[in-house]
């Protein structure tokens, strides 16, 4: 058992394997009642979360750069997808995809404005840009009476199911790993470890910058999306605090790590719901393990190391050849 | 004409107030990132914590000071506030940020997220509900002019100043003021400045670096927490969530002036306060965040480093 364990973890199959199987079972329990109602919501927040944290981890790991604004670019998706859906094309099931892509794209879009003006200037000017653009997207979301004001969009339909979300954390995971192990990926690596040495080099450091950028606004955008279809939305839900759990997410599991952000995200959506009963005590006690994590582990649970099922197979070393460090 | 003066008047008056509270925050973001590089995320919640401790040290000591005139009371309560928000601050410097100033910037910037998040949590726990101030001074109101509306069909426009709102902007002018002198005619103050300029080479000159780091932080939370309890006075009902909402805002204050630079940190709070001010004047009160953060982008895509800020020299 424990031959076939070690096997299995070096093996490339697992992967593939668990995923049409987590397919099987999701796709089983739209019909079955395998999993309560309440397993069902925190299964599909995990996947959400998982969502934001591996693209979230694509800007502030990968890049090393400082985004506080993924939950901007969330509401941005959950606004404007639930819009599509109640609002333009109401009640057909069947365009959900659509909506959701829709929302990613206008994401992306905005995100692609916003990445043109904050990669002018050093990397603290991206924290304080995407600050202001947070507040600003809450605050117009506040003012505009067609969708709702203050008091949130109303008569959105349950329509993320666990099928879905699994699929976009599927797509999400894979568009990511592939993007990381690309010539791209190694340009945006290349930033993080020395941006002038980069450009020295011959990457183009602005377009990366931006494409990576807009990459993650586009998935940000789809979380929301798929976060709208679930619960109720509301302009305050989408503030700083929310911001700073997806960060919270990240740096638990661990930056420049796909299978960190999944970690990170299993563990803190868990943790979040098992503890409500403690009330306020909740994010006490979430806080301090985050100081701690940081004081002893700067760089999170599983830190620039990688889930070995995840990486693609040219990365992965025959035996005998000494590993890279 | 008068009474547009009048209103104009009226409405500086009310900007001043918000400004300087920004200002004092604001500051506290400045001086940190001035020495350390580094955004110091936790300092709008020591910032609600000086509301917080204002509150229990007023009713704690009052029943001390009832022979005594109200502006004691006042007075003792403020250095009682800075001298345990400025020691919170440097703690959390020694514990939290110095064992992480070799480690990637951003794990510092995530616990000082982090301990932002575990004190508001901690105050949320203590008072769950928002509390109400108690008055520290009784609040008189000095009308300084009249002028009838010159349609004649409304109230007369009458010029006010409370006594709170010229304690709350001579307080702040004091302590700006006194904070310029300490940075730059003390042999403390030269050290500080030191550090921000070249951090890796001023401790071979035999210059304590980690004190004057701890005596930055004590001196920024300790502003930071002045401004809170001048801010409950101001706004007496208080809640844990200011630390949120009031404190980023003195963050924007910080960088709209260039955020390093102490002066600038000022320049900003003013500007915000006035902004802030005139944005409800215009238009309704919803709209004030709007404003201010698109304020911000406007200003940050023409002056990236802020008004008084410069671009850093990048050694290759």
């Amino acid at each position: 058992m424990n031959a076939f364990l070690t096997q299995a973890a070096k093996a490339r199959w697992p992967l593939p394997a668990l995923v049409i199987l987590g397919f099987a079972i999701a796709i089983l329990s739209q019909y079955q009642p395998i999993f309560s109602g309440y397993t069902q919501i925190i299964l599909i927040t995990i996947g959400i979360n998982i969502i934001l944290c591996a693209s979230l981890n694509l800007v502030n790991g990968y890049m090393g750069e400082f985004s506080v604004g993924h939950a901007g670019f969330m509401s941005l998706g959950a606004y404007t997808s639930a819009v599509f859906t109640t609002k333009w094309l109401p009640d057909i099931p069947m365009l959900f995809p659509v909506a959701v892509i829709f929302g990613g794209m206008i994401a992306a879009i905005i995100g692609f404005l916003l990445a043109l003006l904050s990669f002018k200037t050093r990397g603290d000017y991206l924290a304080i840009i995407t600050l202001a653009f947070l507040m600003i997207v809450k605050s117009t979301w506040e003012n505009i009476t067609y969708v709702g004001g203050p008091a949130g969009l109303l008569g959105v339909n349950k329509m993320t199911t666990l099928p879905w979300t699994l699929f976009w954390v599927v797509v999400t995971i894979l568009v990511i790993r592939n993007l990381i192990y690309s010539k791209f990926g190694r340009a945006i690596i290349a930033i993080r470890e020395d941006e002038i040495a980069a450009n020295a080099m011959g990457v183009r450091v602005r377009e990366a910058k931006i494409l990576a950028f807009v990459v993650s606004s586009f998935f940000g955008g789809v979380a929301g999306a798929l976060y709208a279809h679930l619960n109720f939305i509301n302009p305050k839900y989408f503030d700083i605090v929310k911001s700073t759990e997806i960060l919270v997410m990240v740096y638990l599991g661990g930056v420049s790590s796909l299978g960190g952000s999944i970690l990170g995200a299993v563990i803190f959506t868990v943790l979040f719901n098992k503890l409500e009963p403690l009330g306020y005590w909740r994010m006490a006690i979430l806080s301090a393990m985050l100081i701690a994590l940081m004081l002893f582990r700067p760089r999170g649970i599983m830190g620039m190391r990688e889930l070995t099922w995840l990486l693609p197979k040219r990365e992965l070393f025959p035996k005998g050849v000494v590993e890279k460090p | 004409m008068l009474y547009d003066f009048l209103y104009l008047a009226q409405q500086t008056i009310n900007a001043l107030q918000q400004g300087s509270i920004y200002a004092l925050i604001a500051l506290g973001y400045s001086m940190v990132y001035g020495v350390l590089t580094m955004i110091n995320f936790a300092h709008g919640d020591l910032f609600m914590l000086g509301a917080f401790a204002c509150m229990l040290l007023a009713g704690a000591l009052a029943p001390l000071f009832v022979t005594f005139p109200p502006f004691l009371l006042f007075l003792v309560v403020l250095l009682l506030v800075m001298a345990i928000i400025g020691f919170l601050g440097a703690f959390i410097e020694r514990v939290a940020y110095r064992p992480l100033r070799g480690a990637p910037r951003v794990s510092a910037i995530i616990t000082a997220l982090g301990c932002g998040l575990l004190i508001e949590s901690l105050t949320l726990v203590a008072f769950p509900y928002s509390k109400s101030m108690p008055t520290l001074m009784r609040n008189t109101t000095f009308e300084l002019a009249k002028v009838a509306d010159p349609s004649g069909t409304g109230a007369p426009l009458t010029l006010t100043i409370t006594a709170l709102q010229i304690v709350i902007i001579v307080v702040s002018l004091v302590l700006m003021v006194a904070l310029d002198f300490l940075i730059r005619k003390t042999r403390w103050g030269m050290a500080m400045r030191a550090i921000s300029f070249d951090a890796r080479t001023v401790p071979l000159m035999g210059i304590p670096a980690n004190r004057i780091i701890s005596m930055t932080f004590l001196i920024g939370a300790g502003l930071g927490g002045a401004a809170g309890m001048l801010y409950g006075l101001a706004y007496p009902v208080i809640a844990p969530s200011m630390g949120i909402l009031v404190g980023w805002k003195a963050f924007i204050a910080a960088v709209v002036g260039g955020i390093g630079s102490i002066r600038g940190a000022v320049l900003g709070g003013f500007i915000l306060g006035a902004v802030e001010v005139l944005a409800v004047v215009v238009l309704p009160s919803t709209y004030r965040d709007l404003i201010c953060y698109s304020l911000l982008l406007v200003i940050l895509i023409f002056k990236p480093y802020g008004l008084l800020g410069h671009a850093p020299n990048q050694k290759v």
